[in-house]
C-alpha cells in the first residue's frame, strides 16, 4: 500500500513477481501507469476471465495475463533495452537482504539449489528509481536490513529505498534513514530489527495510504 | 527448395545437420513461444552433449524438459531454471553444467551476436557472482562487465506466421527471445502455425526479416499453460 505512493501518472513502472505485484492492487483511481513485463509486455492488464485466456499472453511470472489499451509488445531483447536503458520509471522488486550501501542480495542462498537471477540483476542496474519490498525480518527474528549483504548480490550500490511490513527506510551515506512507520509499529521494534546503522529523526511520522 | 523458399518438409529435412556437441539456441519463455515440434525431433534424433542456450528449461515433461529425460544436455545457459525438478537433480548429480546468465544479459549476448558485435560491456552483474572473473571497466563514472555474445550451431525458433521465404511474424508474448536467437544461429530455424505466399504478410509488420532464416516448417502446437490464471467475468 505503501509503495503505491510513489507512483505517479504517466508512470511506466516493473513490477517483481511476489510481493511486489500486489501493489498494483492499490493504484489509486485516476492515475495512468504502464505496467512493464520483462517477457516483452509494456501495459500489463488484469488476468484473462476464463473465455479469453491465451496461451501466447502470458507475463514475467508466466501467469496468463491481459494487455491494456494501448500496450505494447516486443522481444526480451528490446524489454530489457528499456529496463537497461533507465526508460522505465520505477522497479519495485523483493529482497532477502539489503544494506547500508544499498547492495541488494535477492536470487542465491549459498548451499541450497539456485535457480536463477532472472532480470533481476538488469532491474536493479538499469533502474534509477527502485523500491525493495520485504519483511523487515527473517521468521526467526534477524534483520534483513544489514551493516552488509552476507549473501551473493544482485546488483552493488543500487537501492535507495525500502519498503518494510515495519517502516518506509531511505540509504544514503552508508546509512539507512528512518523515513516512517507502519501503522502501530514503535520505533523501539524498528531500531531492534534494523542491524545496520540507521539515523533515527526525533519524530517518525505514520506511514499514509 | 529453390531460391528463397525456406520451407521444408518433413522435421529430419528441419533439423538436418544437428550434430552431438553443437550449441543450440532456442526461443521462448516458460512453455510460452517454443517450436514444439523441432524439440521433439531433437528427442527423437538422439543427439547428445548439447549445449543448450534458452532462458528456460521446459518442465519435466514438456518444452526443452524432454531433452534432459535422455541427457541428451550436457551444459545449459539460462537466467532462470525453477520449474523443473528433474534439472534439478541432473545439476545436484553432476550430469548437467548451468551457466546462469542474467536475463536482459542472455538477450543481449544473442542479439549482438546476431549483429555481429563479439562482446558489450553491461552494469548488469557488476559486483555480483556473475562479474566475477570478467573484465570490468569504468565509463562516466559507473562500473561496467564486459560480457561475450553468443551464437549457435543451430538455432530454434517458433514463430506465428510467415511467408515461403521466411518472413516472420509472432503472437503476443509469444514473441519473447525468439526474434534474438533467430539471428545467432548459423543455422536458423522457424517453426510456425501457418505459412503464407510471399506478398500475404505486409512487409511493414515483419518482425524477423527472411534474411535470417534458413529453413521454415509448419507445426501443430500444444501450447501448455504454466501457470493459468483467470479473474472472474
Amino acid at each position: 500500500m505503501r509503495v503505491a505512493h510513489e507512483m505517479h501518472d504517466g508512470y511506466y513502472v516493473n513490477l517483481g513477481i511476489g510481493i511486489p505485484t500486489l501493489v498494483a492492487n492499490y493504484i489509486p483511481d485516476g492515475m495512468q501507469v504502464m505496467m512493464q513485463s520483462e517477457n516483452g509486455l509494456l501495459g500489463m492488464g488484469p488476468f484473462p476471465t476464463d473465455d479469453k485466456v491465451d496461451a501466447d499472453m502470458i507475463n514475467a511470472g508466466k501467469q496468463t495475463v491481459t494487455a491494456v489499451t494501448g500496450a505494447s509488445i516486443f522481444s526480451s531483447a528490446e524489454s530489457f533495452a528499456m529496463i537497461r536503458g533507465g526508460h522505465v520509471d520505477l522497479t519495485v522488486l523483493g529482497a532477502f537482504e539489503v544494506d547500508v550501501e544499498g547492495n541488494i542480495a535477492s536470487w542465491m542462498i549459498p548451499k541450497k539449489l539456485v535457480k536463477g537471477m532472472g532480470g533481476a540483476m538488469d532491474l536493479v542496474a538499469g533502474a534509477d528509481n527502485i523500491i525493495v519490498t520485504m519483511t523487515h525480518a527473517s521468521k526467526h527474528g534477524d534483520s534483513k536490513l544489514l551493516p552488509k549483504c552476507t549473501l551473493p548480490l544482485t546488483g552493488a550500490g543500487c537501492i535507495k529505498k525500502v519498503v518494510t511490513n515495519l517502516a518506509y527506510i531511505e540509504i544514503a551515506d552508508n546509512k539507512f534513514w528512518l523515513k516512517e512507520r507502519a501503522p502501530g509499529v514503535s520505533v523501539d521494534e524498528i531500531v531492534e530489527k534494523t542491524a545496520g546503522e540507521m539515523v533515527v529523526p526525533d519524530y517518525v511520522p505514520e506511514m499514509e495510504f | 527448395m529453390s531460391g528463397f523458399d525456406k520451407v521444408v518438409n518433413s522435421y529430419e529435412e528441419a533439423l538436418a545437420g544437428l550434430a552431438d556437441g553443437m550449441t543450440l539456441l532456442a526461443g521462448g519463455f516458460g512453455l510460452c513461444g517454443i517450436p514444439e515440434g523441432l524439440i521433439a525431433q531433437i528427442k527423437k534424433s538422439g543427439v547428445k552433449n548439447l549445449t543448450v542456450v534458452s532462458n528456460n528449461a521446459g518442465v519435466d515433461d514438456f518444452g526443452l524438459g524432454l531433452l534432459l529425460q535422455d541427457r541428451q544436455i550436457d551444459k545449459m545457459v539460462s537466467s532462470y531454471v525453477g520449474e523443473n525438478a528433474l534439472f534439478e537433480k541432473q545439476v545436484l548429480e553432476g550430469e548437467l553444467e548451468i551457466e546462469l546468465t542474467p536475463q536482459g544479459t542472455l538477450a543481449e549476448k544473442m542479439r549482438a551476436g546476431g549483429a555481429g558485435i563479439p562482446a558489450f560491456y553491461t552494469a548488469t552483474g557488476y559486483g555480483t557472482p556473475v562479474g566475477e572473473g570478467k573484465e570490468e571497466r569504468e565509463f562516466n563514472g559507473r562500473m561496467y562487465i564486459l560480457e561475450e555474445s553468443i551464437t549457435g550451431d543451430f538455432a530454434i525458433v517458433k514463430g506465428w506466421k510467415a511467408d515461403r521465404y521466411g518472413n516472420v511474424i509472432y503472437r503476443h508474448t509469444a514473441q519473447n527471445f525468439n526474434p534474438s536467437v533467430a539471428t545467432a544461429g548459423r543455422i536458423t530455424v522457424v517453426e510456425v502455425e501457418e505459412i503464407v505466399e510471399p506478398g500475404e504478410l505486409d512487409p511493414m509488420h515483419i518482425h524477423t526479416p527472411g534474411i535470417y532464416v534458413d529453413r521454415l516448417i509448419q507445426g501443430k502446437f500444444e501450447k501448455r499453460i504454466e501457470q493459468r490464471t483467470v479473474r472472474e467475468a
